[in-house]
C-alpha cells in the first residue's frame, strides 16, 4: 500500500494504461508540456512524446469531436476538459456522436473515449481555484446521465480515481469521468500495490452502519464520513455508500443498504432539482419503499449558479445539513 | 509513395456512371419518400452530384469521408451499394445499420464512410479526429470532410479547421455551397460570397471550383488530396453549387425562399447534362453508351427497391441493443 493524493493516482492511472496500450493518447489543453493545469497530466509527454500527448488549442468542440474520431478508428483518446463548466461547448460531439455512434451503426464502430472533466467547488482552499465563481465550479455530471450510451463515473478517493480510471480507458464506451478538483490536492489515501481495477457500475459501502443510509457521491462522501463519525457519539450510527459510477448504476447495493437501515439520505455537490439525487430517490422509491420509514432526504447545492469566493459556502451542502437532515428522520 | 488518379476516359466513364447513379437513386429515393414508402426525412442530393464524384473519383476505401443530412451521393460515391442503402432508407434489417441509422445518420465503416450527421456541422471535428488517426499510425490515407454553406457558420467548423491546420493533418474540408442554409439564402447568413476566403484565416489554402462541373471539382480535390497525403496539410475547397429539390424531400413544405427564375437558371447548368454533353463532343462516349448507362442504373435501382420491400423489419425485441458496445 503506498499513500497517494487523488491528482496523483489520476496521474498513475494514466502512466499506466499509456504504458500498457500504445493506443491510448492523452488530448486537451496544455496537457502536453504543462502537464495539465491542475498537474493531473505531468510527465506524459516526457515519457511518450508529443504524438500521444496532445497540445491543442482552446477548442472543447474540435478537439472532444477530433477525439471521437480517432476512437471510431481504433485509438483510445482520453480528453482533458480543463473546468467541467466548459463541457457546455462540445456537448453536441457527445451527445449527438458519441453516445449515438454505437447504436446507430448496430456495432459497426463504436467510441471508446475517456472524457476527464474537473468539476466542482474547491472549498478545500488548498490547490488551485478557491471559489472560482459560476463559470468554473459546477458538477455537470447530471446532463450526462440523460443521454443514454454514455457512462459517468465520479471517483471520491485517490483508489477509486485510480482504479476506475483505468477502467474508464479501458471500457468500449465514451465515459464521462468527473474529477472533484477540491479533492485533488487534498485527499490522500493508500492505494494498493500492483494492477488495481475498480468495475464501472459498482457502487461502494464506505462505511457501515445500521440507522440511516447516507448515499453521497464524489467530495460529499468524506463529508458525510466526517459526520457519521460525530455522529457515532450520540449513538446514531450512519452507514455510507457511494455509488462511483452513476452510469450505469448499482440500484442493489443501494437498495440492500436502505432495507437495511429503512431511512436514506442523498447528498451531491450539484443542484437539487433535477439533480441525480432524483434518480437514486425515484430508485429507491420505485423499488424499496416498503423499506422506508421515513421520507427521503436530499441534501444538495442550492438550485443557483455557484457564487465566486466564500459566498460558495452558503450555498453548498456542508456537514451541518447533512446532520440536520439524518436527525430529522429518526 | 502515393499516386494520384489522372482524368483517364475511364475515370470519366466511372465519374458519368457515379452522377447517374446518385440521380436516380435520389429521384426513386425522393418518390418513394412523398409515397409514404419511406419514414421520416429525405434531403436529397440532386444538382449536386459533381461533386461527390468528382471528389470521391481520388479516395479508395481506405479514405474517410464525414457526410451531412445530405448524405446519400457520397455514400454512393464512396462505393455504396443501392439495395443496402434502400434498406436503410426504408428501416429494414438488411440497411447498413439494420435500420437504427436512417437516412440522416447513414454510414458504413468498411467504406471509410464515417457518418452522415443529423446536425449541422457536426461533422468536420469527427474527420480532423480521423486525420489525426491516420497520421498517428502514419498510413497516406486523406479525410474528407463534406459541409454545407450553413455548415461554415458554425463553430465546430472553425475549431476543427484551425487544428487541422497547426497540426497539418490529412483533411480536406469540401464546402458544397448551394447558397442556401435550410431555407436561408447565403446573401441572409454570412456577409461573404466565397467561404474558401475563409480558409486564409485558418492558415490554408482556399480553392474556389465549379461544383456543377464534375471535372473542375475533380481537379480542385486532386491538387487537394495530393497535398494533404503528402503531409502538407488541409485545404478548404469550395464548390459552387445548387440543390434542385427542396431542402427537404422534393417539393418540400412548398415554401417560398426562391424564384423559379433562379432554379431554371440552375437547372440549364445541370452537372451531368453538361458532362454528357462533354463526353459527346469529345467522343468518350455515345449515346447509345450513356443510354445504356442509364438502363443498367434503372435496372439496379428497381432491383435494389425490391430488396428493400422485400427486406424484414428488424426484430423489436432488438431494438434497445447496441446502446452500449
Amino acid at each position: 500500500m503506498t499513500e497517494t493524493l487523488y491528482i496523483q493516482a489520476i496521474n498513475q492511472a494514466l502512466h499506466e494504461e499509456m504504458e500498457r496500450d500504445a493506443e491510448v493518447i492523452v488530448i486537451g489543453l496544455d496537457v502536453a508540456r504543462q502537464g495539465g493545469l491542475f498537474g493531473a497530466t505531468r510527465k506524459l509527454y516526457d515519457r511518450f512524446g508529443a504524438d500521444r500527448v496532445i497540445d491543442t488549442p482552446i477548442s472543447e468542440a474540435g478537439f472532444t469531436g477530433a477525439a471521437i474520431g480517432m476512437a471510431m478508428e481504433g485509438m483510445r483518446p482520453v480528453v482533458e476538459i480543463q473546468f467541467a463548466d466548459f463541457v457546455t461547448v462540445a456537448f453536441d460531439q457527445l451527445s449527438t456522436v458519441a453516445a449515438k455512434m454505437h447504436f446507430m451503426t448496430r456495432g459497426a464502430t463504436h467510441v471508446p473515449l475517456v472524457v476527464r472533466m474537473p468539476y466542482g467547488v474547491n472549498v478545500s482552499g488548498e490547490g488551485y481555484m478557491t471559489g472560482a465563481g459560476p463559470h468554473h465550479s459546477q458538477s455537470p455530471e447530471n446532463w450526462f446521465c440523460h443521454v443514454a450510451g454514455l457512462k459517468v463515473v465520479m471517483p471520491s478517493s485517490p483508489a477509486d480515481a485510480l482504479g476506475l480510471l483505468k477502467s474508464a480507458i479501458r471500457d468500449e464506451n465514451p465515459v464521462m469521468f468527473f474529477e472533484q478538483k477540491g479533492l485533488y490536492y487534498t485527499s490522500r489515501a493508500e492505494i494498493p500495490d500492483g494492477e488495481h481495477l475498480v468495475p464501472l457500475g459498482r457502487a461502494q459501502v464506505k462505511r457501515t452502519g445500521s440507522d440511516v443510509t447516507v448515499i453521497a457521491t464524489g467530495a460529499m462522501v468524506m463529508q458525510a464520513i466526517a459526520v457519521a463519525e460525530k455522529l457515532d457519539a450520540d449513538g446514531i450510527s450512519l452507514e455510507i455508500v457511494d455509488p462511483r459510477t452513476l452510469v450505469p448504476l448499482d440500484r442493489e447495493t443501494i437498495l440492500t443498504s436502505v432495507a437495511k437501515t429503512g431511512r436514506a439520505v442523498i447528498t451531491h455537490e450539484a443542484p437539487a432539482t433535477a439533480g441525480f439525487g432524483a434518480e437514486i430517490s425515484a430508485v429507491i422509491a420505485e423499488h424499496g419503499f416498503a423499506d422506508l420509514k421515513a421520507p427521503i432526504r436530499r441534501v444538495c447545492a442550492l438550485d443557483m449558479p455557484v457564487p465566486p469566493g466564500s459566498m460558495v459556502r452558503a450555498t453548498m451542502p456542508t456537514q451541518g445539513r447533512i446532520e440536520a437532515a439524518v436527525r430529522e428522520l429518526l | 509513395m502515393f499516386v494520384t488518379v489522372e482524368l483517364t476516359n475511364d475515370v470519366l466513364k466511372d465519374m458519368h456512371r457515379c452522377m447517374v447513379q446518385i440521380r436516380r437513386f435520389e429521384e426513386t429515393a425522393g418518390k418513394l419518400m412523398e409515397d409514404g414508402k419511406i419514414p421520416g426525412a429525405l434531403h436529397l442530393y440532386v444538382g449536386e452530384e459533381a461533386i461527390a464524384s468528382g471528389v470521391m473519383a481520388h479516395l479508395s476505401k481506405e479514405d474517410q469521408i464525414t457526410s451531412t443530412h445530405r448524405g446519400h451521393g457520397h455514400l454512393i460515391a464512396k462505393g455504396g451499394e443501392f439495395d443496402r442503402m434502400f434498406a436503410e432508407l426504408f428501416g429494414k434489417a438488411t440497411g447498413y445499420c439494420k435500420g437504427k441509422g436512417g437516412s440522416m445518420h447513414i454510414s458504413n465503416m468498411d467504406l471509410g464512410m464515417l457518418g452522415a450527421n443529423g446536425i449541422v456541422g457536426g461533422g468536420p471535428p469527427i474527420a480532423t479526429g480521423a486525420a489525426f488517426s491516420n497520421k498517428f499510425r502514419k498510413t497516406d490515407n486523406v479525410a474528407c470532410c463534406f459541409f454545407g454553406d450553413g455548415a461554415s457558420n458554425e463553430g465546430s467548423l472553425h475549431e476543427a479547421a484551425n487544428m487541422a491546420a497547426l497540426f497539418k493533418l490529412p483533411v480536406v474540408f469540401v464546402c458544397e455551397n448551394n447558397g442556401f442554409g435550410e431555407y436561408t439564402s447565403q446573401a441572409n447568413h454570412q456577409a461573404i460570397v466565397d467561404v474558401a476566403d475563409r480558409a486564409q484565416g485558418y492558415g490554408m489554402p482556399g480553392v474556389i471550383v465549379d461544383g456543377m462541373d464534375a471535372v473542375a471539382v475533380f481537379e480542385g480535390a486532386r491538387e487537394a488530396i495530393a497535398r494533404a497525403r503528402a503531409g502538407d496539410g488541409p485545404t478548404l475547397l469550395e464548390c459552387k453549387t445548387y440543390r434542385f429539390y427542396d431542402h427537404v424531400g422534393v417539393r418540400g413544405m412548398g415554401l417560398s425562399y426562391r424564384s423559379d427564375e433562379e432554379v431554371e437558371f440552375w437547372k440549364k447548368r445541370d452537372p451531368i447534362d453538361q458532362f454528357e454533353a462533354k463526353l459527346r463532343e469529345q467522343n468518350i462516349m455515345a449515346e447509345a453508351e450513356i443510354q445504356a448507362v442509364y438502363e443498367q442504373v434503372a435496372a439496379e435501382i428497381e432491383a435494389a427497391v425490391q430488396f428493400a420491400e422485400e427486406s424484414p423489419m428488424p426484430d423489436p425485441s432488438t431494438i434497445t441493443e447496441d446502446v452500449y458496445a
